[in-house]
């Protein structure tokens, strides 16, 4: 697995976990050294811009935060089973957050499908590899712009909202008449909110997905001139490799297995943002800015180290 | 010698603290409680007492830790020092079960209602039943309806708190406040907002459930209507402290000068 000068390795292909190798190969690393070091470059590189983003202030406010956001985590987990007695709210939010974002997601998914069909689609042909491009929209659409692209609209809108509904309620003191009704706030607030998107997550990245490649194949056969079957056919190939747990494409797994994650980080970030909401209206607004940044930030880390796992 | 010291009374006390009840009725007791936000020390050494069964007003200028106190009997907030007994325990040497049975026999009327927005009034007030009880749904039906009648909105239950008006709102949040028939109420300026009609209503009904459920009360209200309808006694805070606590009668006649000086002519015409 190290790379010499007298055989450099082969440049990695979609979907053959060559991560390790390709990171081996740009940064040059000896044959002396041990086999985890290329694994280890991309975290210590890391660790060192954590390191200089830990001198400014606003950055370890945000770390000092993250201990309260799995304290909710787990409070909402160990909650779990009281989802049955919130059903209502499970699927108010359901509808708040899928049906009333479909429209946002589609549109984004379709457009990101036609840029990475014409961005790739010009240069492959280039080379006259234009044919491959349903293997590069699909693996692109289904491991990372779908799951990516719908975690960022959920932030945006969904995430947002939830923040600025429990901040309101937080300010206008509905909060602390919960408490003195002695009725738990994560069970009956949180609990239904997290589940909702952790559920419509998946949903709206697979028809993020689908409606990405529909996109990436519309340009493809319209600007490009490949055939809407080798399309197809190039797609469905790249999409062949079975994983995860469930019987799906390893891709079309991955991708859902982010967008689960990336539904819980988005709204445990923004309930408990909301949550911790003081001083008004002025209070509300920062607290749901922070939602956006925050989940937006945790989503993007998360998607890394999730890659890594899946694909190494 | 001040007339005080000369009875032989302790001049950190509030004036009129002699009216005491013997310890086992006491069931509200604030000694020497302390409480700052930042820099910001708002109680400074508050002491005082509600027996059972007695409705006590809390009287003070704005910013003098009226809200604040009642926030400590129910335990939304913490002292810093000094005790808050409810029924002769310490609010903050609760355990979370302690507290939250507590809270179950007690009722809190916010300033604004705090009504959840997006639940109907009627789901506003089954809300407690529903979390912390075993009731049918009949049963709270039937419980809804009686607190809705008591507080003469008998039509509301379908409606939205976005939808009824803020002296309905107030009514809304004394219903839900009243609906577990609690041993103890808090009223956070109930009057507050309200028209003079209104005000008097609202009055007149806390003065009733006060009669006929015998539930020990704290009242926070600037209004001496408020005050001179509902409450059997009267703390006034002033800078940090209980300055003077009195009954009702005797605080609308005041001798304290600072107490004088807050009541102005209103209460040289009570």
């Amino acid at each position: 697995m190290i790379a010499s000068a007298a055989n450099p390795p082969p440049p990695p292909s979609v979907g053959d976990g060559a991560m390790g190798s390709s990171i081996m190969a740009l940064a040059d690393i000896p044959s002396w050294a041990p086999a985890w070091l290329p694994d280890a470059l991309p975290l210590a590189f890391a660790a060192g811009v954590f390191y200089v983003l830990w001198q400014l202030e606003q950055f370890r406010d945000a770390i000092a935060n993250i201990g309260s956001r799995i304290d909710l985590a787990w409070a909402a987990l160990i909650r779990l089973h009281h989802l049955p007695k919130r059903l209502r709210w499970f699927f108010e939010q359901l509808y708040q957050s899928g049906i009333q974002n479909l429209h946002v997601v589609l549109l984004v998914g379709l457009f990101m499908g036609m840029i990475v069909s014409l961005q790739t689609g010009i240069e492959l042909a280039r080379f006259g590899q234009e044919g491959q491009i349903g293997t590069i929209v699909a693996a692109s659409m289904t491991r990372e712009m779908g799951p990516f692209i719908t975690a960022i609209v959920l932030a945006a809108t969904t995430g947002s909202a939830l923040a600025a509904e429990l901040g309101t309620m937080s300010v206008s003191d509905e909060l602390a008449a919960l408490d003195v009704m002695s009725v738990d706030k994560v069970s009956f607030l949180v609990l239904p909110r997290i589940a909702a998107l952790m559920i419509i997550g998946p949903v709206l990245t697979v028809l993020c997905d689908t409606i990405g490649i529909f996109g990436g194949g519309f340009v493809a056969t319209s600007q490009l001139g490949v055939g809407w079957a080798q399309f197809i056919t190039t797609a469905l190939e790249a999409l062949q490799e079975q994983g995860g747990v469930i019987p799906v494409p390893m891709d079309v797994y991955a991708g859902l297995l982010k967008s689960f994650v990336f539904g819980g980080i988005i709204a445990v970030i923004s309930c408990a943002s909301g949550l911790e909401a003081r001083g008004g209206a002025l209070g509300v607004g920062r607290a749901t800015s922070r939602a956006v940044r925050d989940s937006i930030i945790a989503v993007i880390v998360a998607n890394y180290f999730l890659t890594f796992f899946l694909y190494r | 010698m001040s007339e005080r010291e000369n009875q032989g009374l302790d001049l950190d006390e509030p004036l009129g603290a002699e009216l005491k009840s013997s310890s086992e009725d006491i069931i509200i007791r604030f000694k020497d409680v302390h409480k700052s936000f930042g820099r910001h020390h708002i109680l400074k050494g508050i002491s005082f007492e509600v027996p059972r069964g007695q409705v006590l007003g809390l009287m003070g200028g704005s910013g003098t830790g009226k809200s604040v106190t009642l926030r400590h009997v129910i335990g939304l907030l913490q002292q810093d020092s000094g005790t808050v007994e409810v029924e002769g325990r310490n609010v903050p040497d609760l355990t979370k079960q302690e507290l939250t049975d507590l809270r179950k026999r007690m009722g809190y009327v916010f300033q604004e209602g705090a009504l959840i927005n997006w639940l109907t009034v009627a789901e506003n007030l089954a809300l407690p039943l529903r979390e912390n009880s075993s009731l049918s749904p009949s049963d709270i039906d039937e419980l809804i309806a009686e607190k809705l009648k008591m507080v003469h909105i008998p039509d509301a239950g379908q409606k939205l708190p976005s939808e009824i008006s803020g002296g309905m709102k107030k009514r809304v949040g004394l219903a839900r406040a009243l609906i577990t028939d609690p041993d103890i109420i808090l009223y956070d300026e109930p009057n507050a907002g309200l028209d003079p009609q209104i005000a008097r209503s609202i009055n007149e009904l806390m003065r009733e459930i006060a009669d006929t459920h015998h539930a020990t009360a704290l009242v926070v209200e600037h209004r001496l209507e408020c005050i001179e309808t509902v409450c059997d006694e009267v703390v006034f805070l002033f800078g940090g402290k209980a300055l003077v606590h009195e009954k009702t009668e005797d605080f609308l006649r005041p001798t304290h000068p600072q107490l004088i000086e807050f009541l102005g002519p209103e209460a040289r015409n009570a």
